[in-house]
């Protein structure tokens, strides 16, 4: 069940996508959602969705990838869409039952919000999928910088985001073994009620702390004989540089989200 | 001769967080000197105290009275701490608690990363150790995708990467499948004899201490045996009274010797059992 999770997944690949620098796409990436919540006009929309379309095309990577990413999303798609269309009662009026009234504004308002909610998703899945998490990390660490200044820790955060990526493998296999030594005692997943069903998983959560926290000295240890001082006096191997093509790309997001403004203010 | 590792009079016990004394002494008067590019195996049953010897000698632990020095340098010195960990690497038991980054160059670049290198040179530094544990064709899998022993050699590789001039192994294949400890034992005997790093290789078995040129063993806190491994593995009663085996080919010629047989080589691996048999028959 646990590795049905594509989001934060990454495709290696070699696409112009993949190998833009990892700031410059988290960047884009917001870039890209403040195009996305920019204008009532589906017009001021239509230039986000055209961007993330181009994008995804871009990546290379399979369409259904997208779909399935979405999948677990459908019940508050669909939440989110009948509150708009009940709640919202401006504007012509198509049906009315009682109390239930439907209006133009309504059903408007619910497929823009649809829409949105689904280009955000693909659209920030794609971050993901096109760059490894450690890229990820290293760029975040590099664009929160300046936070330094005000002693925001920002390098034991983003060795923090390492060290949890690197032992999520780790501990879901864990997880694994310790379920089947419980099974092997006579414990039941599967069976009773939803509160027989949570209580069946303390058994597994508490040898699964346990081992974390054991885990998680014997890595302090073992990192402090590398001789790791915190960022005192850190390089690093991977050095990034951003060229032609990252400039490039940043410019045309902001041209896009330019015209999704003029189009919102303008239409 | 040329002393890198040296330990004088040490006593150790455990103290808890405020200094109170939570376990007897494990370590009972034991001094030691290792020397430059020599390969020490220290060898003893579990709870010798042999854990507690390789962590007091790159200051993990300090002693509890005399002294243990790294280069001359005191690890109860904190300001020492750094350098002496840039001198003696530590590899541990489980290579999963010891993997920091999500790719495995990016983990074997951490520890020269730490140490403010360049980063052409630790691109450098990252290769050459990941060729010589061979494992360079895995250099951009996940550690998760690897076996046990592959990991403990991106661990060894880790270590390498920083240069160090000693490495101590504390039980590196106890995890570890036959196959696992055979590579990890090979890529072992290959940083003492190709690179001349020192190797202080902790363990509790015994075809792996055979392989060193001098075995430490070890039994209740106190070195109780200290020579080259055709003294060690030929006393037989010395070892079982402490819990140890002796490897299986000087019990054989030692049987042999026992009914009998004009058997006159003490050989503790497999190799020079094979030719002392042969002779037998020639």
């Amino acid at each position: 069940m646990l590795k049905d999770i594509t989001i934060g997944q990454y495709f290696p690949g070699d696409s112009l996508l993949h190998r833009l620098d990892a700031r410059f796409k988290i960047v884009m990436t917001l870039l890209y959602i403040v195009m996305l919540f920019m204008g009532e006009a589906f017009y001021s929309l239509a230039f986000g969705m055209v961007y993330c379309i181009a994008a995804l095309l871009l990546s290379r990577l399979p369409v259904k990838l997208f779909f399935k990413s979405l999948k677990p999303l459908i019940p508050i798609l669909l939440f989110t869409a009948v509150l708009d269309v009940f709640f919202i009662t401006d504007g012509t009026v198509y049906l009315e039952a009682g109390f239930l009234k439907i209006t133009e504004e309504g059903v408007l308002t619910a497929v823009r919000m649809v829409v949105r909610i689904i280009f955000l998703i693909v659209g920030s899945s794609l971050l993901t999928y096109t760059t490894s998490p450690i890229q990820l990390t290293d760029a975040i660490e590099r664009l929160l910088a300046p936070l330094k200044k005000v002693h925001f820790p920002v390098h034991s955060f983003a060795m923090m985001m390492t060290i949890a990526l690197r032992f999520i493998p780790t501990l879901m296999e864990e997880t694994d073994k310790i379920i089947a030594a419980q099974k092997a005692r006579g414990a039941s997943f599967d069976t009773g009620k939803l509160t027989d069903k949570a209580k069946a998983l303390v058994p597994v959560l508490i040898p699964l702390f346990v081992s974390a926290f054991r885990r998680a000295e014997e890595l302090a240890t073992a990192m402090e004989c590398r001789c790791y001082r915190g960022d005192i006096g850190r390089t690093k191997m991977k050095q990034m540089h951003a060229c032609m093509r990252d400039w490039i790309a940043l410019g045309v997001t902001l041209l896009l989200l330019c015209c999704a403004a003029a189009a919102a203010v303008l239409l | 001769m040329n002393v890198q590792l040296k330990a004088d009079h040490v006593w150790f016990h455990y103290t808890d967080e405020e200094g109170n004394r939570t376990s007897d002494d494990v370590l009972k008067d034991v001094s030691l000197e290792i020397e430059k590019g020599s390969f020490t195996a220290v060898l003893g049953h579990n709870g010798s105290g042999k854990s507690t010897l390789a962590r007091l000698m790159n200051g993990i632990l300090v002693p509890g009275s005399g002294t243990v020095l790294v280069e001359g340098m005191d690890t109860r010195d904190e300001d020492l701490l750094y350098d002496i960990r840039r001198h003696v690497g530590m590899v541990f038991q489980n290579p999963d608690n010891q993997i920091v980054a999500t790719i495995v160059e990016e983990d074997v670049a951490f520890g020269p990363e730490n140490l403010g290198i360049d980063p052409a040179e630790i691109r450098r530094r990252v290769d050459d150790a990941l060729r010589a544990v061979d494992m360079y064709d895995y250099r951009l899998h996940a550690p998760s995708q690897l076996s046990g022993g592959q990991k403990q050699r991106v661990a060894i590789a880790g270590i390498i990467a920083m240069r160090p001039d000693c490495i101590i192994l504390d039980e590196p294949t106890a995890m570890l499948d036959p196959r696992g400890r055979r590579e990890v034992m090979k890529t072992i005997r290959m940083l003492n004899r190709e690179f001349g790093i020192t190797v202080v290789l902790i363990t509790h078995y015994m075809d792996e201490a055979v392989q060193a040129d001098r075995v430490v063993v070890m039994d209740d806190g106190k070195i109780i045996l200290d020579n080259v491994p055709q003294a060690v593995f030929t006393k037989p009663e010395l070892l079982q009274a402490v819990g140890l085996d002796v490897p299986q080919a000087a019990e054989l010629l030692q049987s042999l010797g026992e009914a009998g047989l004009p058997i006159t080589v003490s050989a503790i691996d497999e190799a020079s059992c094979v030719d002392a048999i042969m002779n037998l028959f020639a």
